[in-house]
């Protein structure tokens, strides 16, 4: 018998990346208030990159954690809230345990593809308080299938509930959603999931290949709003689904007003891809540097798009946003030397 | 001549080894134990073949013989060290802590070494406070107000092994810690990034400072004198971005090269926590066992 679908609704947290983690507690309250009722599985929030990553590197939040975790939970009656946490960024004892505290019911922990073991710590913990428990493996596509298995298989054993593929950097394919999805759900006794990101405009369909192939968690935003190109379009994804006579459970009517009311009309988001996104999807780097990149290009006046092509030739991982700063002066280095050669080649 | 000080070295993993390899060229110190729990472990088969005392009775070896060293290295886990420095103070050892316990005496050479000296225990706290928090101490040492210090220690999947791996919390937890108590700013963060690329990334630090206009040029100076004091026992610490001012934010960026004793060349995070490690015993035997 096939699983019922979960839905994760990460316009709270992913989508954070794109207000520059600006949420105020207000804007959180109100927004759960008006999705708490549309069915989905449960609403992620807290900083883009999770909990505990509010930082000069990758952005300072408005707001501390816990109060958007409390705005949420004041607010949501029949969904669940979850958070995300990446281990190196937030910690047990600063994040986990606070966000139990108020009220957290579905935990996400999140870590570079291959490097599982940094969240088993992590896993355990919650595991063994009776948490949910899902592990995120970031980044998933610098990995091959069989790879991933072996990382699907430790967190089976550390007791996640399910694991997620996240193509944070926007870069699968449908053929290799195919192939990673069906190899994680025919080795492993846990759910499998996909998170997926829209910088070659696949998003949608990436996850419906994904479900196709066995994988019963879906992670997406409302109007994809999220990091970079943003994410699966929820408000998309769903009615498709419903044409099928799956996920009849949401409503999804009521899911598009959230969607054009909040996303569209409060935060002003109009989507679309833009020229950087699909360089930095190609170069299959972290949707979430975009904001760094653009930043730092304009610092040393450099083409955005460079630097992207250059972090993709030095396999930075999510987190790393610091090394954009590096290349950022490297390349306009590089192009002074080069205008200083071409004025001396031209005297000659 | 003076006679060299005895040291022993409990924990036969990674950093027992690059702390034996290091040890085995100093001038001041000669290892005459290497203590763990498994004959037949890597380690111990390093240490045998340079002709090295072992033993696989951990620190009984040094409870049942206490005159074998005057100096011990703890290499083992937080909650290990927790047994061991009771055992270690009641033989009047001088400990040098490499776990995240933080029993000891939280130790950086180049800021506290002489402090460091009189007290029974000390924490080398870890290889991201190492190689991070000199440069904030010097930026704090300019401008004692500054509100928020946040560093971030990128190191390779390859060198981070299961130790660090298990215990990814304490690595921010006792960083965190290191930059408050040392530099006395409000408050303070560590993050960690793993990277697998292939070849190995070598370890990258860069030190972020909330403050307001500082004067770059002041800054420079003072982190370009840290740093030579740092390369006095980490010749591959270097900055390769100097400080940087954008939106109320001081940015700048540092690379470790380890020594390669044991291990290659991109593990400078494992370098540069045994390196400072063993710098301190060298001081402990030339300056206090006088």
């Amino acid at each position: 018998m096939k699983h019922k679908l979960t839905i994760f609704d990460a316009t709270l947290r992913d989508g954070s990346h794109y207000v520059k983690h600006q949420y105020t507690a207000d804007f959180v309250y109100r927004y759960c208030q008006a999705i708490d009722d549309t069915g989905l599985d449960a609403i992620i929030v807290g900083h883009g990159n999770g909990l505990g990553a509010s930082s000069i590197q990758i952005g300072l939040s408005k707001c501390p954690e816990n109060l958007l975790l409390q705005a949420a939970k004041k607010a949501l009656k029949q969904t669940k809230l979850g958070v995300y946490m990446i281990p190196g960024f937030g910690t047990i004892k600063d994040n986990l345990i606070p966000a139990i505290k108020y009220g957290a019911q579905i935990f996400k922990i999140g870590c570079h593809c291959s490097e599982c073991d940094t969240t088993k710590q992590h896993i355990k913990f919650l595991a063994n308080e009776g948490f949910d428990v899902y592990c995120c493996l970031m980044m998933s596509h610098m990995l091959c299938a069989e790879d991933l298995l072996i990382q699907g298989l430790k967190v089976q054993d550390y007791g996640a509930k399910g694991i997620i593929l996240f193509d944070s950097a926007g870069a699968y394919t449908l053929n290799d959603v195919r192939q990673k999805i069906r190899t994680l759900v025919k080795g492993l006794n846990i759910e499998v999931g996909f998170h997926g990101h829209n910088n070659l405009g696949l998003a949608v369909a990436n996850t419906l290949v994904a479900i196709a192939q066995g994988a019963t968690i879906v992670d997406g935003t409302l109007k994809g709003l999220g990091a970079g190109a943003g994410n699966c379009q929820l408000d998309v994804l769903i009615p498709v689904l419903a044409k099928n006579g799956e996920c009849a459970n949401v409503n999804y009517f009521k899911l598009i007003d959230v969607a054009d009311k909040y996303v569209e009309e409060e935060i002003n988001y109009k989507n679309g891809i833009s020229s950087i996104s699909i360089i930095s999807g190609l170069s299959g780097v972290f949707s979430a540097f975009k904001n760094k990149v653009l930043e730092a290009a304009k610092l040393f006046k450099v083409d955005p798009k460079e630097i992207f092509i250059e972090l993709g030739k030095r396999k930075v991982v999510g987190g790393q946003e610091d090394i954009i700063l590096d290349v950022a002066m490297n390349l306009s280095q590089r192009k002074h030397d080069d205008d200083l050669n071409y004025l001396v080649e031209s005297l000659l | 001549m003076k006679a060299k000080a005895n040291v022993a070295i409990i924990g036969t993993g990674n950093i027992g080894c690059d702390l034996l390899a290091k040890i085995m060229h100093s001038k001041t110190l000669s290892c005459t134990l290497f203590t763990g729990r498994n004959y037949d472990s890597k380690g111990m088969r390093f240490a045998r073949d340079l002709g090295v005392n072992v033993s696989n009775r951990s620190i009984d070896a040094i409870v049942d013989n206490p005159q074998i060293c005057d100096i011990v290295f703890d290499a083992t886990t937080a909650s290990s060290h927790i047994t061991h420095a009771p055992i270690l103070k009641a033989l009047k050892k001088y400990t040098i802590d490499l776990t995240p316990s933080l029993i000891g005496k939280m130790c950086i050479p180049c800021i506290n070494s002489d402090e460091c000296l009189n007290v029974p225990n000390i924490n080398m706290v870890t290889c991201g406070g190492q190689a991070t928090v000199p440069l904030a101490y010097a930026i704090a040492q300019l401008y004692p107000q500054v509100d928020y210090f946040e560093i971030v220690s990128s190191i390779s999947s390859k060198s981070a092994g299961p130790g660090t791996r298990d215990n990814i919390d304490e690595f921010t937890q006792t960083t965190k810690k290191a930059l408050l108590e040392f530099t006395h700013c409000k408050d303070a963060k560590a993050l960690i990034i793993i990277n697998p690329a292939e070849p190995p990334i070598i370890m990258n630090n860069t030190v972020y400072a909330i403050l307001s206009k500082p004067d770059i040029r002041a800054v420079s100076q003072a982190i370009h004198e840290m740093v030579v004091k740092i390369q006095q026992y980490v010749p591959g610490y270097k900055i390769i971005l100097d400080p940087i001012y954008n939106n109320s934010v001081l940015s700048v960026m540092s690379q470790v090269t380890g020594k390669g004793d044991y291990l290659p060349p991109y593990s400078g995070n494992l370098d540069i926590i045994t390196s400072a490690a063993v710098a301190m015993a060298e001081k402990y035997a030339t300056h206090a066992m006088e």
